[in-house]
Parts: structure tokens; C-alpha cells; sequence
């Protein structure tokens, strides 16, 4: 008897040992991420030291969705970080979210960077630019996202997998301008005009310029910061031009990285709290500087490269009518058969 | 042969059933073990249940026969590419003697130890356009940019085929020269007594009956190369893999997904049933005496010892040292970014983590592949090889398949004492490291199961029922008995099984609790962006570590056959 008892005592222990993280009940906000931890847990930690809220984090790219999804309302999670568009909708379109008031944002993140019903928040913005290399292509030579399907580029141009979400976005934008139809025409001839099958990242298709593999290449524009950060790679991020395109008339096309509140998240309150801090000036500002992102409040300052390339034309297109053109833009790099 | 008598004692009636006997805890507990494995391979098919809308359609019209083509071209390079290096440096060690084969034996494991997403960004590096081989081609011939000249690119799908075969040889390696130190003496001198030289032995008695172990690790090799998802994805060879995750990530349909998974799993259900069918009255058992007497030795001398020479230092080069040159460089380069206090937590939680999830793998294959031989059964047989499969599906879908039951199970208890004692367990598994184990053990049982199994075939049924007339019961005769003759097989599990787990990267990355972190995680943080100087400090490591069990184990198995490289036991 008094043996039995023991053994149900230690399984309890133990059992409430595998679930002391989910007891522990100081102050804490638990994170779902899709970013890489380096590109914000600077940011976590100076929340924490400004409020004592602890911040928990677990970044992976494949299968968040199904992880909350599955958890439900017992689920840890407060707040999920993205890098793009295509994977906030997915969240909120799951019925995975829920709204925040967004009067409580209004002057930090404009209106086509956030969900129109506040299920999600752009907190940085990121820049679809094309460069070029210094020796082999003139300034002015190429302006606009349309000039990259113009046939006197054949065999010039890289970029990644046109089925990469940067890419899928792009393509998703062109769709909102030009409509299928119009769309498809410029992805076909874009792809006719690679200098070879996409593959590598962004930081990959400026390399390739460097080693004249290409003479253009389409990138968000933070790789360039990252690349003057590594001294391997300086010579690649030296040996292009940067360029704005469609500057004379739509705008840069611009993705942003966002936040969303969990449906049923069990720190609500201090979830908000990290929020807040994210789109506010100390934390946007840590973006710009850290990071190289865009900050989507207006006023804060940008770092050193992003002065130098000075302010440009964003195009205004609301993100969600990119997120509603994301199937159809996937569908049309299979279609143009983009990545073989 | 001793298949006759085997054969004969395999239909006298068994102990464990006479009269009386309590109910058979064996099969029992081996199907509710193979039950809880096939868990996530039937979670996915289930996912695959549910509609997809239109995609096979567009797929067909569209990717799919790219998909399809490339995946077989890279199973049949793969295939080949391994079959040849793993059973050919196998034979050469294990059977021929020529200078440094002591040192090859333990060398060729080697690149067991190198995730092949790695050995893919190292190779990148080193191979490019601005790396040392294409730098000192351009010095040497006066070349002054890439259009100048024609340098084979890495990133394609001969690249692939290339740098997977070389990380994964040693699974055949492995296997193949374990059954080629536990063949029979008195085999091997018929065939010679008979005339026949060092080749016709190979081919006409030691590769039939290394089969079983040879197509093992040919599958394992295999069913990595389908499931793998990060050198095809740097590599831009567009496999049925990268397909699944465009429809499941991109089109945002896991139905999709776990529909092409499915179709992927079928496929190699048909591959193993064919060949199960083929070598289905092939049976050899090892011989009992036969670890104690010296295999017979053929002595190469000049041109052919230095084409054994090559032949295995060229796997263990381009495998190993190269790779590791590669990363040494950019590790020291990058050090003082990479070294951080954390970097040690990282190791132990990888180290714990490998070796708790490798002995877990092997007591359950163990207990179900001991459990099949007592009782032979056909429903736990087709279970279990059905689980092993899980090997063969991409992790993060595997992974997904795991979170699914266990939130579910989670989920109901938390309901169900709430009702009823108003307490909310909240989720008990989901998140936790016990989720991450369970992916590890499910995820490489195919591996521990495979060797256990081929080493316990070859023990011979006439054992057992020595033991058992003894008066032994069955636990007792497997420890007894059983696992001193299959040690080495044991060893070999445990040794393949932690490497893998160190090396694992999809279903940790997914199961993992908040802020924990592996050496293989942190290395993808950076190795994702392809910040390979970053990843290269990690990525180290993950090789010396994984190296730590491959240095022991391999003693441990040459030392297993007493008298293996005595000169004194050349007849």
C-alpha cells in the first residue's frame, strides 16, 4: 500500500515536472516564430529588461500552423512572428488569430501594412529591389519590375524560386496591377530572361552578379546590409548598384514581417504589451538599426545604408489583395514552369 | 547449409504456448509498441484523406513528372552510388589485406558523422566560383570570369547524387561488413576447395548471403535521400519532397501534402515487397563457431593494394576530410561570432537528447523484432515494417503526424479531468522533449529494427530451443543467449540511431519546447539563410560528437571477431 502510494506520488511529481513550464506563472509571453531567433531576440531581451516580462520563443518554418492548430485552446502561444504576407493570412484564414484593437496602432503601422479587421500587424517593411552590376549594366538602363521581362535581358537576370514566398509576393503584386493574363505574359518572359535555373537565396543572385554569372538580380533589400556586415561578402554587396524600380509610377513592391495575437492566447495582456513595444520607436528603431528592415512607423530613424539610398516610393497595394493572389501567383511559376 | 535442420526445429511445438502459460506478454507489448509507431505514418495517410481541391490536376499538367524524374534519377544515382562504395570498401577491408586497412575500417564510418545538408553548403563553398579550386584554376590558366571557362556545376542533380552518396555509403559500409565478418569459415573454404578465385567468391557466396544486410542499408540509404529536404532544396533539383512542401506551405494544403507523401510511401512499400518476394526461400544463419575462427585473407601486393588504396581513401576524402577542412576553416574564421555560453547547452542538450533517444530505439527493436521470432506473427510483422516506413516520409510532415495525436490526446485529457475533477492538465506532452524523443524513436526505429532483425535472423533457431529445453524462459534466453551473439548488431543500432538523432533537424525544430535549442537547430538558424560561416562552429561539432560513438562502436566490432587481422589464424 505505502508503496503503491509511492509510486503515484513520484508520477505525479514527475508529471508535473514535463509540465512545470506551463505552471510556472510569472509574467511571460510565449512566441511562435517564423523568424529566425538572431533577428529578434535582441528585441525580446530589451522588452524584457524594460518590464520584467519574460519572452519564450520557438522559431521553425514548416508545420507552426498545424502545431497551434492542433494544440487549440490549450495551446501556450501568444503571439506568431512571420517574415512575409503569405503566412500571416494563412494563420488568420485558419481562424487561428484574434483581433486586436487597431486604434491602438493608429500612427505606428499604416493602414495597407496591418489586417483591415486587426488580426494582423506589419512591424517592418521590406523592399523588393533590383540591382545591378557596376560594370555591365548603366544606371537607367532598367527602372521598373516590368523592364525585367524586356527580351533584351535574356540571359541576364537571377532570382530565387519563383516559388519562394519574396517571389510568390512579387508575382502575387503584379497579378493586383496587371491581372492574370497580364501578370502571366511578364513571369514568362522574366523567366526567359534567366541566366540560370533559380536557386539560392537573395544573398546567392548578388553573388552570382559579382561573379558575372548575371548582370541583374531581384532581392529584398536588407540582404544588402547584411552582406557589408560579413566581410566575405562585402565585395558581392560593392560590385552592384541598388535601385528602387517603379519609381515613376506605382511604387517599390513592399512585404512586410508581422505579428499576430493567438486566438486563444493565455497571456493576453502582456502579449499586447510586446506588441506595443515592437511598433513603437524603441523597438522599430532596433529593427532599422539591427536589421536593416524598414520600420513601418514613420520618424524613426533608418540606419546608415538605408539614408544613403534615401527615400523612395513605396506602392501602396494593400498586403491583404497580395495575400488573396498568393495561390494564383504559386500556381503561374508551375504554369511558366519558372523553376526548371 | 544448416537451413534443413533449422527448418525442421522451426515446426516442433513451442514452449511459450503449452497449457497454462500466462497470456503472451511478448506479442502484446511488441504490438502496442509497433502500434504507437505507426501512430504518425497513419496520421499522415489520414491527412491525405481529406480533399485537396484541384491540385493533383494542376500538378500533373504542370511540375509532377519533373518531380517524379528527378526523385528517380536520384534514387537510382543514389542507389548505385552506394551500393558500389559501401559493399565494395566493405569486401576490400573485411576480406583483403593491404597497407592502412586497419585505419580504413574505422575511417570509412566517417562521414556517417556529416548531415548532408552540410556537406552540401560546405561543398558549395568550396566548389564556387570564388573558392579555392575554381581561384587556383583561374591563377593557373589566366581565366578572368566564370564565362571564360566551364566549371561543372555542384548545385545540380549530379551534385546531389554525389554528395549523398558520399554521406550515405556508410549505412551500406556498415551493414555489409558486419555480415561479411559474421560469414561462415567453412563456406568461404568450399569455395576455395572448389577452385574458385577471390571475385567468383564475392559474387557467387559472400554478396547472396550479405543480401539481407546489404539491401537494408541500401534502403536506409534510400529512404534519406527521399525524405530529405535541405540539399535538394539549396540545390534547386526540384524532388517529390520540394513538390509536397510547395503544396503543403505554398498552396496551403497539408491534404496535399500528406497526399503526395502517401503516394511517395506506397512506392516504397512495392520496392520492399519485391525484393522481400525475391529472397524469400533465402535463409542463412550464422554459424556458431564461427567468430571464433579466422576469416581467410587475401593478400593484395602493388597495383592492386594501391587500388584498394584509392578505393578507400577516395569515400573517406571527399566524405569527410574535405568537408571537415571546409568547415575548420570558416569555424576558425568566424569563432569569436559563433562561440557563445550558450553553445555548450546546445551540446548537452544534443548529446542527452541522441543517447537516451538511441537506447530507447533499441530495447523497442529489440523487444518487436525478439517478439517476431517467438511467435512469428504476420499482423506484427506487416505493422512494424509499416512504422519503419515512417523513415521514408519528409520529417516535417512526419513531425506533424506526431503533434497531431499528441495534442489530440493531450487536449481530450485536459477535457476529461476538468470534467470531471475540475483540474486542467493543460497539455501534458505537446511541446515537451517527451515529444521530441517519441519523434526520434519513431523516426529511426526502421534503423534500429533493420539491424537488430538481420543480426537476430542469422542467430540460429536451434539456439532457442536449446535454451528453451533448458528450461529458460524467453526473456531469459534473449538475454542469455541472444544479445551476447548480437552485440555487435546492438551496437551498430545504437551507434546509427544517435548519429542520426544528432543530426536531426525537421521534427526537432517543430516538436521542441520554447527556448531549447540542439547543436542542429542552431545550426540551421544560420545555415538556412546560407550563413555557412556562422553554422560552420555548430556544424563542427555535430561531426565531433557524432564521431565519439563511431570511434568506440568500431573497436568494439572488430574486436567482437577474436582473431580478425591475426596473422597467426592464416591457415
Amino acid at each position: 500500500m505505502k508503496y503503491s502510494y509511492s509510486i503515484l506520488r513520484s508520477l505525479i511529481i514527475s508529471s508535473l515536472l514535463v509540465a512545470t513550464p506551463l505552471l510556472v506563472s510569472a509574467a511571460e509571453v510565449n512566441v511562435y516564430s517564423y523568424r529566425k531567433p538572431q533577428l529578434i531576440d535582441p528585441m525580446f531581451a530589451a522588452f524584457t529588461e524594460q518590464t520584467g516580462i519574460k519572452v519564450n520563443s520557438v522559431f521553425a518554418k514548416k508545420g507552426m500552423l498545424e502545431r497551434l492548430q492542433s494544440e487549440g485552446a490549450n495551446s501556450p502561444a501568444d503571439l506568431v512572428f512571420t517574415v512575409d504576407i503569405g503566412r500571416l493570412s494563412d494563420i488568420k484564414n485558419a481562424g487561428l488569430t484574434q483581433s486586436v484593437d487597431s486604434a491602438r496602432f493608429a500612427g505606428h503601422i499604416p493602414k495597407n501594412y496591418q489586417d483591415p479587421q486587426g488580426h494582423w500587424f506589419g512591424l517592418t517593411t521590406r523592399a523588393r529591389i533590383i540591382v545591378a552590376s557596376k560594370e555591365r549594366v548603366k544606371i537607367g538602363e532598367i527602372l521598373s519590375y516590368e523592364d525585367l521581362a524586356d527580351p533584351k535581358w535574356k540571359d541576364r537576370i537571377c532570382t530565387r524560386s519563383g516559388k519562394h514566398p519574396y517571389m510568390v509576393a512579387l508575382t502575387a503584386s503584379m497579378i493586383a496591377h496587371h491581372g492574370a493574363a497580364g501578370a502571366k505574359v511578364w513571369l514568362a518572359g522574366l523567366k526567359s530572361n534567366l541566366a540560370r535555373k533559380p536557386k539560392g537565396n537573395d544573398r546567392a543572385q548578388v553573388k552570382a552578379v559579382k561573379e558575372g554569372e548575371c548582370d541583374v538580380a531581384v532581392i529584398n533589400h536588407y540582404y544588402m546590409a547584411n552582406m557589408l556586415k560579413d566581410p566575405e561578402q562585402v565585395p558581392w554587396a560593392e560590385s552592384v548598384n541598388v535601385l528602387f524600380p517603379n519609381q515613376s509610377d506605382r511604387g517599390t513592391h513592399m512585404n512586410v514581417s508581422g505579428v499576430a495575437l493567438t486566438k486563444h492566447a493565455p497571456n493576453r495582456a502582456d502579449a499586447i504589451k510586446l506588441m506595443d513595444f515592437l511598433a513603437g520607436s524603441q523597438g522599430q528603431q532596433m529593427y532599422a538599426q539591427k536589421n536593416g528592415e524598414y520600420p513601418v512607423k514613420s520618424g524613426v530613424a533608418w540606419n546608415e545604408l538605408q539614408k544613403s539610398w534615401g527615400k523612395f516610393k513605396e506602392d501602396s497595394l494593400s498586403l491583404a489583395a497580395i495575400a488573396d493572389n498568393r495561390a494564383a501567383a504559386i500556381r503561374m511559376a508551375d504554369e511558366v514552369g519558372y523553376n526548371n | 547449409m544448416a537451413t534443413g535442420l533449422s527448418h525442421a526445429l522451426k515446426h516442433l511445438p513451442r514452449q511459450g504456448h503449452q497449457s497454462g502459460s500466462p497470456p503472451d506478454w511478448w506479442t502484446a507489448g511488441a504490438l502496442v509498441l509497433a502500434a504507437l509507431a505507426l501512430m504518425p505514418v497513419a496520421a499522415v495517410v489520414f491527412f491525405a484523406v481529406d480533399s485537396s481541391g484541384d491540385i493533383w490536376g494542376h500538378l500533373v499538367r504542370t511540375s509532377l513528372p519533373g518531380y517524379v524524374g528527378n526523385t528517380l534519377w536520384l534514387m537510382l544515382g543514389v542507389g548505385c552510388s552506394v551500393f558500389l562504395t559501401g559493399v565494395s570498401t566493405a569486401w576490400l577491408v573485411t576480406m583483403c589485406r593491404f597497407p592502412g586497412r586497419r585505419i580504413f575500417e574505422w575511417l570509412l564510418l566517417f562521414p556517417l558523422a556529416i548531415p548532408a545538408y552540410v556537406i552540401a553548403y560546405a561543398y558549395t563553398d568550396f566548389l564556387e566560383y570564388a573558392g579555392p579550386v575554381q581561384g587556383l584554376l583561374r591563377a593557373l590558366f589566366g581565366w578572368h570570369s566564370a564565362r571564360d571557362y566551364f566549371f561543372p556545376e555542384i548545385r545540380s542533380l549530379g551534385g546531389a547524387i554525389t554528395l549523398m552518396g558520399l554521406v550515405l555509403y556508410p549505412y551500406v559500409y556498415l551493414l555489409a561488413r558486419s555480415a561479411f565478418l559474421e560469414q561462415s569459415v567453412n563456406v568461404l573454404e568450399v569455395s576455395r576447395v572448389l577452385g574458385r578465385g577471390p571475385w567468383r567468391t564475392f559474387t557467387t557466396v559472400s554478396l547472396p548471403a550479405a543480401r539481407p544486410a546489404i539491401v537494408v542499408g541500401v534502403s536506409l540509404a534510400l529512404m534519406e535521400t527521399l525524405n530529405d529536404y535541405g540539399t535538394v532544396d539549396f540545390f534547386a533539383v526540384y524532388t517529390m519532397t520540394a513538390g509536397l512542401v510547395d503544396v503543403w506551405l505554398g498552396m496551403g494544403s497539408l491534404a496535399g501534402g500528406a497526399q503526395i507523401a502517401t503516394t511517395m510511401l506506397a512506392f516504397v512499400i512495392l520496392l520492399i515487397t519485391l525484393e522481400r518476394i525475391s529472397r524469400r526461400h533465402q535463409k542463412v544463419y550464422q554459424q556458431s563457431s564461427s567468430r571464433f575462427r579466422a576469416l581467410p585473407a587475401y593478400y593484395l601486393g602493388g597495383f592492386r593494394s594501391a587500388l584498394a588504396i584509392m578505393a578507400c581513401a577516395l569515400p573517406v576524402l571527399g566524405g569527410f576530410v574535405v568537408p571537415v577542412l571546409v568547415l575548420g576553416r570558416l569555424a576558425i574564421v568566424y569563432f569569436e561570432r559563433s562561440w557563445t555560453p550558450a553553445f555548450q547547452t546546445y551540446t548537452l542538450n544534443s548529446l542527452l537528447l541522441s543517447a537516451s533517444a538511441a537506447l530507447l530505439a533499441l530495447l523497442v527493436a529489440l523487444f518487436i523484432a525478439y517478439s517476431r521470432r517467438l511467435n512469428g506473427g504476420r499482423v506484427l510483422g506487416f505493422a512494424t515494417r509499416i512504422a519503419a516506413l515512417g523513415y521514408a516520409v519528409p520529417g516535417a510532415v512526419l513531425a506533424v503526424g506526431i503533434l497531431v495525436p499528441f495534442a489530440a490526446f493531450d487536449n481530450a485529457l485536459d477535457s476529461l479531468l476538468r470534467r470531471t475533477v475540475g483540474f486542467s492538465s493543460g497539455l501534458l506532452l505537446s511541446g515537451t522533449v517527451v515529444a521530441v524523443l517519441f519523434a526520434y524513436v519513431v523516426r529511426f526505429l526502421a534503423v534500429a529494427l533493420g539491424q537488430v532483425e538481420s543480426s537476430l535472423e542469422k542467430v540460429s533457431p536451434s539456439m532457442d530451443m536449446a535454451a528453451r529445453t533448458l528450461g529458460y524462459r524467453a526473456g531469459q534466453t534473449l538475454l542469455r543467449y541472444h544479445v551476447p551473439l548480437i552485440r555487435g548488431g546492438m551496437l551498430t543500432a545504437v551507434m546509427i540511431v544517435f548519429v542520426d538523432c544528432m543530426k536531426e533537424l525537421p521534427a526537432t525544430l517543430l516538436l521542441r519546447p520554447f527556448n531549447f535549442e540542439t547543436l542542429a537547430t542552431h545550426v540551421y538558424q544560420f545555415a538556412s539563410d546560407e550563413m555557412l560561416g556562422e553554422a560552420a562552429l555548430g556544424s563542427l561539432t555535430i561531426v565531433v560528437v557524432g564521431l565519439i560513438p563511431v570511434l568506440v562502436l568500431s573497436r568494439m566490432i572488430a574486436r567482437s571477431r577474436l582473431t580478425l587481422g591475426n596473422p597467426a589464424g592464416q591457415g
